[in-house]
């Protein structure tokens, strides 16, 4: 079956009949071939180059459907759902509510680059999986994934100091997930690797957190980063189209926050 | 030698994994460069890499990032060759010569944000990087490494595991897939050479580069716990007793999701998980707290010491 009817035999698309009888014919049950008629006319042309202008989704288009990055992908092989091939055809046609459907696995992705070291025609799919959940999430139809926060955090520290230590990128990660310090598996890790590690290793640990790794002289560099993030990020907001959203929001914060009678 | 250059003596970019949680990676590393007569200078005042998080917030950054400690290495230290044992730094390394030799825009941004900075940019050619597998195969040989080891690691079965970021995307990687005496991006063999060379039986492991799912090995737990546990089996079905790694994610994702596979998931394995230089380390005759075996969390101890190998 060509992949685009793929959704056509979902349950939900079948017809099933207690009684019906067609020209003499008893037809009551279950039939793959009474499909509900569906007429897909939510078609979304925009975001195939709305997700080519955010970084990774560039080589979209160059896309033959061949499936080679759905074959060889490491995510596919432990959830079936999770199709790099489908979404990106569903990406180029437009077709938004059917990619809306896996809007919760898409950041899955784990960048083994399988994928993009099978596609015979350098479409990067590992690149195209970041740039359309980033897209989800700047387009406010999935809340920021975990991985994104993870991203966030690390890229934050990064930045900050031109280093990053583990232990207060784990601490921060997990707090902004709400997600509590005592991990059963954290306690287990901790309890081996504290039996086998000498004092003065462990003292080296403890410090790293209090005495943070940093680049010296990093202070132009941050702030030379931090200027070319913000202009990408202006970029990014005008070619999704959001600069009217944005203004928007950011009228009603300083309505808000303003107090009344000034 | 692939580059015709010189490593015996090169640039070190240990990278912030080497300073955290995989400090026995960079203490056996060391340890291991000592004892075959190779001379190791760390790049000075380096940064991150960028690892496998900044490029997801723009790959250009990761760019920059890897691109200064290049120009480091090159205009501030004199080095034409960089040694990163991390998979994740040897990766962003070569990505970013990459991107400065074939996209305008990379150069432009990594000249602006450099002269921002106040450093020299980094030119595309100033530098080789290399990973740690290439500085002992290319300087010292199998053949160096079999009359130094003598065989030390006979009777270890030992399963290869190299990762995602070793070989993948290939067109990172110009000099490996180059026929015969280079590194297959599809099946490497470097490291099977190198423990072969010192004794050790290589056994027949089809996931050498599967994924350890290292990028979401906490936004994703239980992913990347199934993505191990699929490579602890397959290295136990293959006999193995030890699993050799070359990369502090792999190598702490593998030691982590062990245990959360029996925390969470009930399954139980036995497999060892070692970096390949503290085996190299061990055959070469260091002591085993030389190359930093208390400091795993997969406790091999036992089982190379019954072996006669620590």
């Amino acid at each position: 079956m060509p992949i685009h009817e793929e959704h056509l035999i979902r349950p939900e698309n079948l017809k099933t009949h207690e009684n019906l009888v067609i020209d003499g014919v008893d037809v009551s049950g279950h039939w793959s071939t009474f499909i509900e008629s569906r007429v897909v006319t939510d078609y979304n042309e925009a975001i195939e180059e709305e997700i080519s202008s955010l970084p990774g989704g560039e080589f979209i288009h160059r896309c033959w459907q061949c499936g080679s990055c759905t074959n060889s992908c490491t995510v596919n092989a432990v959830n079936p759902e999770f199709n790099p091939r489908y979404w990106i055809y569903l990406i180029r046609m437009g077709m938004e509510s059917e990619l809306l459907r896996d809007r919760d696995i898409i950041w899955q992705c784990v960048s083994c680059n399988k994928c993009t070291y099978a596609c015979p025609r350098d479409v990067m799919p590992e690149g195209v999986m970041k740039a359309t959940a980033h897209w989800l999430e700047l387009k406010g139809h999935t809340p920021k994934s975990p991985s994104t926060v993870f991203d966030e955090v690390f890229a934050g520290q990064v930045i900050e100091t031109g280093k990053i230590e583990e232990g207060r990128v784990l601490r921060h990660f997990l707090k902004r997930t709400g997600q509590p310090m005592i991990q059963p598996w954290l306690v287990e890790m901790v309890k081996r690797m504290v039996f086998g590690l000498p004092l003065k290793m462990l003292i080296h640990l403890g410090l790293a957190n209090i005495f943070r790794p940093r680049t010296s002289q990093w202070a132009r560099a941050r702030s030379a980063i931090n200027e070319y993030v913000a202009e990408k990020e202006d970029e990014h907001q005008t070619a999704l189209g959001l600069d009217d959203l944005v203004e928007l929001a950011k009228q009603e914060v300083t309505s808000k926050s303003t107090p009344a009678g000034e | 030698m692939s580059s015709g250059k010189n490593y015996k003596k090169v640039a070190y970019y240990p990278g912030c994994a080497l300073e955290g949680t995989a400090q026995a990676y960079d203490r056996s590393t060391k340890e291991v460069g000592k004892a075959l007569g190779l001379e190791l200078e760390e790049v000075k005042n380096w940064n991150c890499c960028g690892a496998m998080e900044v490029k997801n917030i723009d790959p250009k950054i990761q760019t920059y990032l890897s691109s200064r400690v290049m120009s480091i290495a090159a205009n501030e230290m004199g080095h034409d060759v960089v040694m990163a044992p991390c998979n994740g730094c040897y990766h962003n390394l070569k990505k970013a010569e990459y991107d400065l030799q074939n996209d305008q825009e990379s150069r432009k941004v990594v000249d602006r944000i450099s002269t921002k900075a106040g450093h020299d940019t980094y030119q595309a050619g100033q530098v080789e990087t290399i990973h740690a597998l290439d500085w002992i195969r290319d300087e010292i040989g199998e053949e160096g490494l079999r009359e130094r080891t003598k065989g030390a690691l006979k009777g270890l079965k030992v399963a290869n595991y190299y990762g995602c970021m070793y070989t993948r995307p290939r067109h990172i990687f110009p000099e490996k897939d180059q026929g015969e005496g280079s590194e297959s991006t599809l099946t490497p063999h470097f490291m099977d050479d190198l423990l072969a060379a010192a004794g050790a039986e290589n056994v027949d492991f089809p996931l050498k580069t599967a994924c350890c799912g290292g990028a979401h090995t906490l936004s994703d737990s239980d992913t990347s716990t199934l993505l191990v546990t699929n490579i602890l089996k397959a290295a136990e079905a293959s006999g193995a007793e030890v699993i050799a790694t070359e990369c502090p994610t792999c190598h702490s994702g593998l030691e982590m999701h062990q245990i959360r596979a029996e925390k969470n998931f009930g399954y139980k394995s036995n497999v060892k998980i070692v970096y390949f230089t503290q085996l190299l380390g061990l055959a070469l005759g260091l002591k085993p707290k030389a190359v930093g075996l208390h400091e795993n969390i997969s406790n091999s101890t036992d089982l190379l010491r019954e072996k006669g190998i620590a």
